[in-house]
């Protein structure tokens, strides 16, 4: 299936080639090159590229271009999906997936490869199963095994391979028994120029990160299952359980895991946290445009809107804007051509607005399109669909861990047209 | 010179201090260049002079010197045969070892190595693995199936046979990877698939998800071969001529009735739709729209959209066969219609592929929605973006007929844009819209003719240009003006543009010679100079066909016939129209041709093939008890129905009650069947009865049962019987082994009262697959208390060694005097008789006991026929075989006599015999699953051959002794 891959960087070398079949020479990756440049952005490259003899396969993730090498049919998907799953490996093992990282690691980075693939054919790609194969390198262990002179490298089959749970090692122990739960939810909505809802959805997931000793069997329980339209589920998760009772019951990895992914059905209406008054123009004639906007909590139950981001492309013909922010700092890139604005927390007495003027190129023609604001935002301790979890328990260990459930409402892709 | 000289220098020396460290005595050192070595590797560098320094390591103990050696070989063996074959006997020896992750790792390096002289050896350790015990070795050598035939094609028909017998493998790790060598080496053997097709369907719920996707896409394939359509409409398309044959098809599919492997196989790939792995949604959802009846479709949706989440190389792939989907089914995606909506952010090829999704969902209900939507796309920054969304305009408008009007108008608009490409785009969709309906628009045609001018985009004035000749006769006066503009501008003009002029020209001369004849002929002697010969080509063949001459003949006639013919409108029609010809979800749809290695996905058969080809008859034994029934999904809908984990849930219920009461109390209102309410009425019932009435635990245990199960009264009753089979599979196959094996138990002492301050403690083992872990032993405790006063918080404390695996039982609370109560255990021997020591505690004491179980606990029963038992008896000869003459005791001589002494010394399962001399008895290891087989051979004179096959010598020589005296006694 996959035969090679190439790891290329942002100014298109290769930093890391692994073959697993036959060595496939690096110049297959100058039809990537080409694809590349002709491409005007990274995210325009296409992501299935076909060449004479081979197809290359590319998913894009910290600026580092992961280029599969494909020789025959397979789904384009399993290998975007399996090479999205090598990058949250690499995440997981130096905590950043960056170019150096990858080059301080190397001889684990190859060790993980060798593990998860064999013969092109996903192999291991459960990170507890993976942790047992190879453990992550820190600073401590790196030490211990220079002057022990043992490896990192284990020496049996993981016990999750064979097990009915693989994505679950056993014999984990903890002192603190704790089991967290966040909750998390974002709002994508595009929103017109009167303010009035296009479209507008709820996403959400519940990530966990479980550190309990032995094999304990959770259940969690919601108080409204009913919102949840659209789900998806970590492996570990009873489907059947789910589908008759509305219950999750599953025994988790050990470690952080998204436990589950949903969608909030569209029949109900979503709240919008924020309203956004705009007025952005450009005159005729003019080398001035004026710009004003002032965001104000809409939706939000009592809790605070933090976090708030603004940002939008402005038309290619601004040459400066000269603003003047009531709170927080804004930032305008004269390259690119991006405004962002860093808000920060709203408050309700005094609502944060960004005024001033952009000044045009001269003899340019007015933009005929006003540009689209993009918002971020956090709101803490709730989510906005109002889901909420009834209660988690615990069976088959005997202990009683410290359980834990934080909501938080994010904005995802929240786009105000003017 | 010196330049290209100095690396190669530099080089050298750093191999040669590479050399030195791998052959020095160090393993620090050598760990150390190796990994020096395969950073060379990873660069792409080559470090294939250093192969006779590294192979020499392979046979090194430490395990990440020896996989970094192995990544080196795989590597650089094809360039190095000879020095490569040095290192193959190790392998050779690894294939043997006890542990099965070495086993499989030499063959996976052994199966790497592509060097044609071992493919003999090769063949024989796939062989081999395929019959290992451990499915891990088997999964490896299904890969080394594909790498022997990549790498010798003529081991085809062997190969095969392997294949067919991995098939038949029931381990859901082995499923995924056997599939994928069947793919790869005999796509076309479908007969190998009926027999394993159902077992296949059953295990793909537990199969790990990248299997998942492969034999999702094999079986369906196979559907398509075996199956009957489910689609009514079959056929519609393809035979209109053929009427009668259409309502025959009419005729069959009123009586269609779906195969029922058809239908498991909808069924069981159904909840994988809600798997995070977006490959294996993708692949049920092709499944689906390949197999599936029209009308049940449409749940793959919701699913489809939802991936439109993840990264954006997998909303593109989605995307893509959504585009597909769309356009034969708009009803489909049409609820969703806003999910298509383009964001500011989003990549080129994204927003275009939204679009056209868009513009396939269009209908009259949702036109103006959509348009509205398109106008605030024209205006978009992205100028591409913005031409593909004029297109898409003019699409929509094309079909349909009810705003035509509306979208010619909003493009006319558009043409006193600023921006060249969105004019020139306008102007070319508004000629194709004009061309379908030319009647009435010559208003359109006017405001164009006075906005040529402006417009500079070839591409546009040549289109304007061509409208104009085409519909000269609507505006009379206009067109011969534009010529003569034209005339001026001729040799500046593009090459395309002036095609059309000298076309104008043409068409004009032809309508209104009187006005035109000159300009025509200076054109047309411009055109005859021009430096494209293309130009100048046609400049003569228009000469030709339109001025009288003698030469010219029959052709000038025709000439009006043949410019001013009407022409059929173009047909505006997605990009994605024919994409269906390729399976959904695969790479040549993606690419929009075709791969190499694609299978084509057959038609359906007009006859059903032999349904009764999947019949499977014979039910083989059971041969991998600890990986193949304990399905985590099967095995959770039992669950709770278990007496032991009863008895946990209700406990915890009430632990976890002070802490949840109030919040129970809120809930249990609103949600009818919360299990707390129930549970924590039923728990606080038995204390109160256990304070009046200071009775036993018996009773109120007995209560809380109900209420516990009470919360899983949906379960039917139907699978308590399905529940015996996943716990007893050996009893209910067997059924001789049921008998002496719930005989009398053994019990032994734990605690006494004595020391145990009134709390005392006896144990025995149940002899049932333990449920927490299958590696671990059940053990049942039944703990009283013999003092005056009740006991608090008896739990398990510290272990020794601290690294035994034991599974506690939950805290007992309270226990009254007199009371009894019995509470389950697992424990990990790991395959010995050293004992488990830990501590039991109360609230105030600590005792230290210890279990220390007979051998012949540590075995679990196993069904087997007469013929594996000889089969496997022959494999585990030599050092693996322990065997004495014994003597039995005259009483003892008996069958029935001799498998109630065998049974309970250890528990292991009787396998029927035909040989009434010969009694046989099979087991396995709870930890290590290693086979245990027993047989005693009756000799004359009351002794007998006692002989015990087994890798686990100790256990073996531990087992003889206990049997030898069991025998023995009366």
């Amino acid at each position: 299936m996959i035969h090679s891959l190439f790891l290329v960087n942002a100014s298109g070398d290769i930093f890391l080639e692994k073959h697993w079949k036959s060595v496939v020479s690096r110049s297959v990756c100058d039809y990537f090159f080409e694809a590349q440049e002709r491409a005007t952005e990274p995210e325009n490259v296409p992501p299935v590229i076909p060449t004479p003899h081979h197809y290359l396969i590319s998913v894009l993730r910290h600026r580092i271009y992961f280029v599969a090498v494909i020789q025959s049919e397979v789904p384009p998907l399993f290998v975007i999906e399996f090479l999205h799953r090598v990058v949250d490996t690499f995440q997981d093992y130096f905590g950043v997936c960056t170019e150096a990282a990858i080059k301080d690691n190397v001889v684990v980075v190859y060790e993980l490869l060798e593990e998860m693939l064999d013969n092109g054919f996903p192999l291991a790609t459960e990170s507890n199963i993976l942790k047992e194969l190879i453990k992550p390198p820190t600073i401590l262990r790196t030490m211990v095994n220079t002057i022990t002179g043992s490896t990192n490298v284990g020496e049996q089959l993981p016990t999750g391979q064979l097990s009915v749970v693989p994505w679950r090692r056993t014999g984990v122990k903890y002192t603190n028994n704790e089991a967290y739960f966040d909750v998390v939810e974002e709002i994508d909505a595009i929103i017109d120029k009167s303010g009035s809802t296009i479209t507008a959805e709820i996403q959400g997931v519940i990530d966990a990160c479980v550190k309990l000793t032995g094999m304990p069997d959770l259940t969690l329980s919601f108080m409204n299952p009913r919102l949840l339209d659209d789900v998806s589920f970590h492996p570990c998760v009873r489907f059947k359980r789910w589908e008759a009772e509305r219950i999750l019951s599953f025994i988790p990895p050990d470690g952080n895991f998204r436990l589950l992914s949903y969608h909030v059905s569209s029949q109900n209406l979503v709240a919008i946290p924020v309203y956004v008054k705009h007025n952005i123009s450009f005159r005729e004639g003019s080398s001035q445009g004026r710009f004003d906007l002032t965001l104000g909590p809409k939706q939000t139950m009592g809790k605070a809107v933090e976090s708030v981001l603004v940002s939008s492309q402005l038309p290619r013909g601004v040459l400066n804007a000269n603003l003047n922010p009531s709170q927080g700092t804004y930032t305008f890139d004269p390259v690119t051509k991006m405004l962002t604005w860093d808000v920060g927390k709203i408050n309700p007495q005094k609502l944060p607005s960004l005024k001033g003027t952009m000044s045009l190129q001269a003899g340019a023609s007015k933009p005929d399109e006003n540009p689209t604001i993009n918002i971020q935002l956090k709101i803490q301790q709730m989510a906005i669909s109002g889901l909420k979890v009834n209660r988690l328990d615990m069976y088959g260990e005997k202990y009683k861990p410290f359980k834990g459930i934080k909501y938080m409402t994010k904005a995802g892709k929240f786009q105000v047209r003017t | 010179m010196l330049t290209r000289v100095r690396p190669t220098i530099l080089s050298v020396l750093r191999n040669e201090d590479l050399k030195e460290m791998l052959e020095s005595n160090k393993e620090s050192l050598k760990l150390e260049a190796m990994k020096r070595v395969v950073g060379l590797i990873a660069k792409g560098k080559n470090a294939s002079e250093l192969f006779p320094a590294v192979v020499k390591n392979v046979a090194n103990k430490n395990i990440e010197l020896k996989k970094l050696v192995y990544v080196y070989l795989v590597r650089y063996a094809e360039e190095q045969q000879d020095l490569a074959l040095l290192s193959i006997s190790t392998f050779q020896r690894a294939l043997k070892d006890p542990n099965q992750f070495i086993r499989a790792s030499a063959l996976r390096v052994l199966s790497s190595i592509r060097v044609p002289i071992i493919v003999p050896i090769m063949m024989l350790a796939i062989k081999e693995s395929a019959a290992d015990m451990s499915p891990y070795v088997r999964k490896t050598s299904a890969h080394a199936i594909q790498k022997l035939y990549s790498l010798d094609p003529d081991q085809k028909e062997q190969l095969i046979e392997v294949i067919e017998k991995l098939l038949k493998d029931k381990s859901t790790l082995v499923a995924g990877s056997v599939v994928m060598a069947f793919e790869e080496v005999c796509p076309d053997r479908i007969d190998l698939i009926h027999k394993n097709y159902r077992k296949l369907c059953n295990l793909l719920v537990d199969v790990e998800e990248w299997g998942q996707v492969v034999i999702i896409s094999m079986l369906t394939r196979y559907a398509r071969t075996q199956f009957i359509s489910p689609w009514k409409e079959s056929g519609d398309a393809t035979s209109f001529s053929q009427s009668l044959s259409e309502k025959k098809d009419q005729m069959e599919a009123k009586t269609y009735i779906m195969d029922p492997d058809h239908r498991l196989l909808l069924r069981n790939t159904k909840p994988l739709l809600q798997s995070r792995n977006t490959a294996v949604v993708m692949s049920v959802a092709q499944l689906y729209w390949h197999l599936a009846p029209k009308h049940e479709v449409t749940i793959v949706t919701k699913s489809l959209v939802r991936l439109l989440r993840s990264h954006r190389e997998v909303q593109y792939i989605v995307l893509q066969n959504i585009a597909t989907m769309s356009i034969q089914r708009k009803g489909m995606f049409e609820p969703f219609m806003k999910s298509f909506y383009v964001r500011s952010t989003d990549s080129t090829h994204i927003k275009t592929l939204k679009l056209e999704i868009l513009t396939n969902l269009a209908n009259e209900a949702n036109i103006s929605t959509i348009l509205r939507e398109f106008q605030t796309y024209v205006k978009s920054q992205d100028k591409a973006f913005a031409a593909a969304t004029i297109q898409a305009i003019g699409r929509c408008a094309t079909n349909i007929s009810e705003v035509t009007d509306t979208c010619l108008n909003g493009l006319v608009l558009l043409l006193s844009n600023r921006d060249e490409t969105v004019v020139a785009e306008s102007v070319v969709v508004i000629k194709k819209l004009l061309q379908t309906q030319p009647t009435q628009h010559s208003e359109i045609i006017k405001h164009m003719a006075k906005l040529f001018d402006n417009i500079t985009v070839p591409m546009a004035r040549a289109s304007i240009l061509w409208l104009m000749g085409e519909y000269c006769e609507r505006v009379p006066k206009i067109a011969p003006d534009v010529l003569r503009k034209m005339a001026k501008t001729f040799t500046a003009e593009e090459d395309i543009v002036k095609l059309q002029i000298v076309n104008l020209a043409a068409k004009l001369y032809l309508t209104n010679s009187k006005q035109t004849k000159l300009l025509t002929q200076y054109i047309l002697n411009l055109g005859k100079y021009d430096q494209n010969y293309d130009i100048r080509d046609r400049t003569r063949f228009i000469r030709q066909l339109i001025v009288p001459s003698e030469k010219s003949g029959a052709l000038n006639k025709y000439a009006r016939r043949i410019l001013l013919a009407p022409k059929p409108a173009p047909v505006l029609e997605s990009a994605f129209k024919d994409r269906d010809r390729y399976q959904l979800g695969t790479l040549s749809h993606s690419l929009n041709t075709k791969a190499s290695g694609y299978q084509e996905l057959s038609d359906w058969p007009a006859v059903a093939p032999d349904q009764s080809v999947r019949n499977v008859e014979v039910i083989e034994p059971v041969r991998n008890l600890p990986s193949s029934p304990t399905s985590y999904h099967r095995y959770n809908s039992y669950m709770p129905d278990s007496t032991v984990t009863q008895r946990c849930y209700s406990k915890s219920g009430s632990e976890s009650e002070e802490e949840s009461s109030e919040e129970s109390e809120k809930t249990s209102s609103d949600s009818g069947k919360s299990s707390s309410g129930s549970e924590q009425e039923s728990s606080s019932e038995s204390e109160s009865q256990q304070k009046k009435k200071k009775k036993t635990k018996k009773a109120p245990q007995k209560k809380s049962k109900p209420a516990a199960a009470d919360r899983y009264s949906e379960i039917p009753p139907v699978r308590w019987t399905l529940r015996a089979s996943f716990f007893f599979p050996v009893n209910l196959a067997c059924p001789d082994v049921t008998t002496p094996s719930f005989g009398p138990v053994k019990t032994y002492e734990l605690l006494h009262h004595m020391t145990g301050k009134g709390l005392s403690a006896k144990y025995h083992f149940p002899r049932q697959p333990c449920l927490y872990q299958p590696s671990m032993v059940a053990v049942q405790v039944v703990l009283t208390n013999s003092s005056d006063h009740s006991l608090e918080e008896i739990h398990i404390g510290d272990r020794n060694p601290a690294s035994l695996n034991l599974h506690c039982f939950n805290t007992i609370e309270r226990l009254e005097p007199e009371a009894s109560v019995t509470v389950s255990m697992g424990i990990d021997f790991s395959d010995s008789t050293q004992a488990a020591n830990f501590q039991l505690c109360t609230k105030d004491d600590q005792f230290s006991v210890s279990i220390q179980p007979a051998v012949g606990e540590l075995f679990m029963p196993i069904t087997m026929t007469e013929q594996d038992f000889s089969k496997e008896q022959g494999k585990l000869l030599g050092m693996n075989e322990t065997s004495e003459t014994i003597a039995m005791a005259t009483a003892n001589t008996s069958s029935q006599a001799i498998s109630k002494q065998v049974l309970s010394v250890a528990n292991v399962g009787v396998v029927s015999s035909t040989q009434n001399d010969i009694h046989r008895f099979a087991g396995r290891t709870v930890s290590s699953g290693a086979l245990v087989l027993v047989s005693l051979e009756m000799k004359e004179s009351s002794s007998a051959l006692l002989t015990i096959n087994t890798e686990k010598s100790v256990m073996a020589s531990m087992l003889l002794r206990d049997l030898k005296q069991a025998l023995a006694q009366a």
